[in-house]
């Protein structure tokens, strides 16, 4: 599992007064716990906060200089997304993300291309989110196949087949659920498949119970990647067993320390390289 | 008709750990010289699709008591030496080429010799003063009396970068700290269960050793006594390793002698089955061919001849890449 840590979010009240003050204490605090918790990438996001390109590259430099993890440059505007990619050290890095919007992956497809990105393509276009199967899995394969023209390998493409809340659109989450079976057929090896896994519980009670079963559900699936909290410990320990009942992951009587200390080896080994 | 053959290499993430034995006298131990394993980037001997920087080692078995129980076409080649483990380890280096010398402290099991810990640190020494190859040291299998030897021994082998074992599910916690100590590396047995392979790993790990220092020893059986399971169990750790499980990326070692001359098929005198002086080396070999073909990487072995033509298959399986020459 791919997991990409959503903390350093503008939304948060902590990182927005971080951005607009240039405060980097919360900002490295939340890069170096998402890091030493296993994350594969740390998301940075400036959200509503700031439309300025400098701002993400001040986030992007303030993360690199806190931790050795990748980063997963997120922003619906590719001016903002291009200050981010500007600002990097040369470890790798995710875009995320596209949609299926002609004029987007025009922007974005080349930038991947230049900076040797992954980019995450979400299956949503000018119309809007898709509400239906058929339409998430036109859209992905849309990306999918553009960015492969590109030439992204499909270990560099993510797709997300956007996940909604449970609470408000109950209908989504099978469709998504089917979708994603669709995604991990649209070649050999697959592009991997991601979500922004939050969303899935927005406003309801039992948020982590929602979360971590609609996760182990999606990974059966097909599911791969995920931007999530990986602070929620209850989230990895899910996470850990349902690899080992996909068979991806050796069982031994401490696999949930193994799956820790996978992500302590993982920091080490960033800081070492 | 113009024939395409499909491309069917495979990249793999992550490299099988690299595990040195051994130190010279510039590395602050006594060694001429010292064996590395590991580091491949591929399945056994894929030499077209990966890199096997070292090729697997054969490494000779002593008693710190005479192999009394040995049966008679193994002992043979010995019966000279076996008095003494020094004799013994430098017969096997200057005879029969052995790469490394593995001490086995049969004697000192209770329900035997029951040596004292004392002298199975005094055997180790003369062992290391014999011979100029690096030393494997193996415990007697009583968990008790083990515990009780290797603080004697470890202290006595210090900067010999040896490799000490074995380490259990069950019993890991003084040799693992005595290797962090005396800076030796560590075998990690476990009984044909990969699970438990995996967890005696983490239990060092967790213990503070480094998993770079350990080879995993997966039991061995020999041909005709379960190698099947242990063929298959080494191919789904390599895999696993090679794919990026650090607590599974490394050497193997299978414990090949010890095994084979215990089954009637290499030992029994019967007639119909051929001359057992041929027929229990023989045995040994492809019983070790197998394991090769597994991905072991160290193959702890007793008779010259089963040596010979198992030193002979790897410089063959190695190619070009390294095999010719040692």
């Amino acid at each position: 599992m791919i997991l990409i840590g959503e903390r350093i979010n503008a939304s948060f009240r902590d990182i927005k007064r971080a951005i607009l003050e240039k405060d980097k204490r919360p900002v490295q605090e939340w890069a170096r716990k998402q890091a030493a918790a296993g994350a594969d990438y740390i998301d940075v996001n400036i959200g509503a906060v700031s439309k300025k390109p400098e701002d993400m590259a001040w986030l992007v430099e303030t993360v690199q200089e806190a931790v050795p993890t990748p980063i997963s440059v997120d922003s619906t505007t590719v001016e903002v997304i291009k200050g981010g990619l500007k600002a990097l050290d040369g470890r790798p890095v995710l875009i995320n993300s596209t949609t299926a919007d002609d004029r987007k992956l025009e922007q974005l497809l080349p930038l991947a291309v230049e900076y040797n990105a992954s980019l995450i393509g979400v299956a949503m276009d000018e119309r809007g989110s898709p509400q239906d199967v058929a339409r998430r899995v036109e859209n992905g394969a849309k990306i999918f196949a553009a960015a492969i023209e590109a030439g992204l390998t499909p270990e560099r493409i993510f797709l997300d087949p956007i996940l909604m809340p449970l609470k408000f659109m109950q209908n989504q989450a099978k469709n998504v659920l089917e979708t994603i079976q669709q995604y991990t057929m649209l070649s050999d090896p697959p592009p991997h498949i991601s979500v922004g896994l939050s969303n899935i519980c927005s406003k309801a009670a039992e948020r982590g119970l929602i979360t971590r079963t609609f996760l182990v559900m999606a990974m059966a699936f097909g599911l791969d990647a995920a931007v999530c909290n990986v602070l929620d410990e209850d989230l990895l320990n899910a996470i850990a067993t349902a690899e080992l009942i996909l068979n991806k992951e050796i069982y031994s009587d401490s696999y949930l320390q193994a799956f820790r200390m996978k992500a302590a080896l993982k920091d080490n080994q960033g800081r070492r390289q | 008709m113009e024939v395409k053959i499909p491309e069917v290499k495979q990249s793999w993430p992550n490299p099988i750990n690299t595990v040195k034995i051994g130190a010279t006298k510039e590395e602050g131990g006594t060694r001429t010289s010292t064996v590395t394993v590991g580091g491949e980037t591929t399945l056994p001997f894929y030499h077209f699709e990966g890199a096997i920087p070292h090729p697997p080692v054969v490494a000779m078995e002593v008693w710190d008591i005479p192999g009394e129980e040995w049966p008679e076409a193994v002992k043979e080649p010995f019966a000279e030496v076996m008095h003494d483990p020094g004799e013994w380890a430098r017969k096997c280096v200057e005879e029969y080429g052995a790469e490394l010398i593995c001490l086995r402290l049969k004697g000192c099991d209770p329900n035997g010799a029951n040596k004292s810990p004392k002298e199975a640190a005094q055997a180790a020494r003369r062992v290391l003063e014999s011979v100029g190859v690096p030393l494997i040291i193996w415990g007697c299998g009583n968990d008790e009396k083990d515990n009780e030897v290797f603080p004697l021994v470890a202290e006595a082998v210090a900067g010999e970068n040896c490799l000490l074992g074995t380490i259990t599910e069950d019993n890991y916690k003084t040799l693992t700290a005595l290797c962090t100590a005396y800076k030796h590396k560590l075998i990690a047995e476990s009984p044909v269960d990969i699970n438990i392979a995996k967890q005696v790993n983490i239990l060092a790990l967790d213990a503070g050793f480094r998993l770079e220092d350990i080879v995993i020893f997966p039991s061995t059986g020999a041909l005709g006594y379960g190698l099947e399971y242990i063929y298959s169990i080494m191919e789904r750790t390599r895999i696993a390793g090679l794919k990026g499980d650090k607590v599974m990326a490394m050497p193997i070692l299978c414990d090949i002698g010890i095994e084979v001359w215990g089954v009637k098929e290499a030992k029994a005198e019967v007639p119909e089955w051929g001359d057992p002086k041929k027929r229990g080396p023989l045995w040994e070999a492809t019983t070790a061919y197998v394991y090769l073909l597994a991905g072991a990487d160290i193959l702890i072995m007793r008779h010259p001849e089963a040596v010979r033509a198992t030193k002979a298959v790897i410089r063959q399986l190695m190619g070009e890449r390294g095999g010719e020459g040692r």
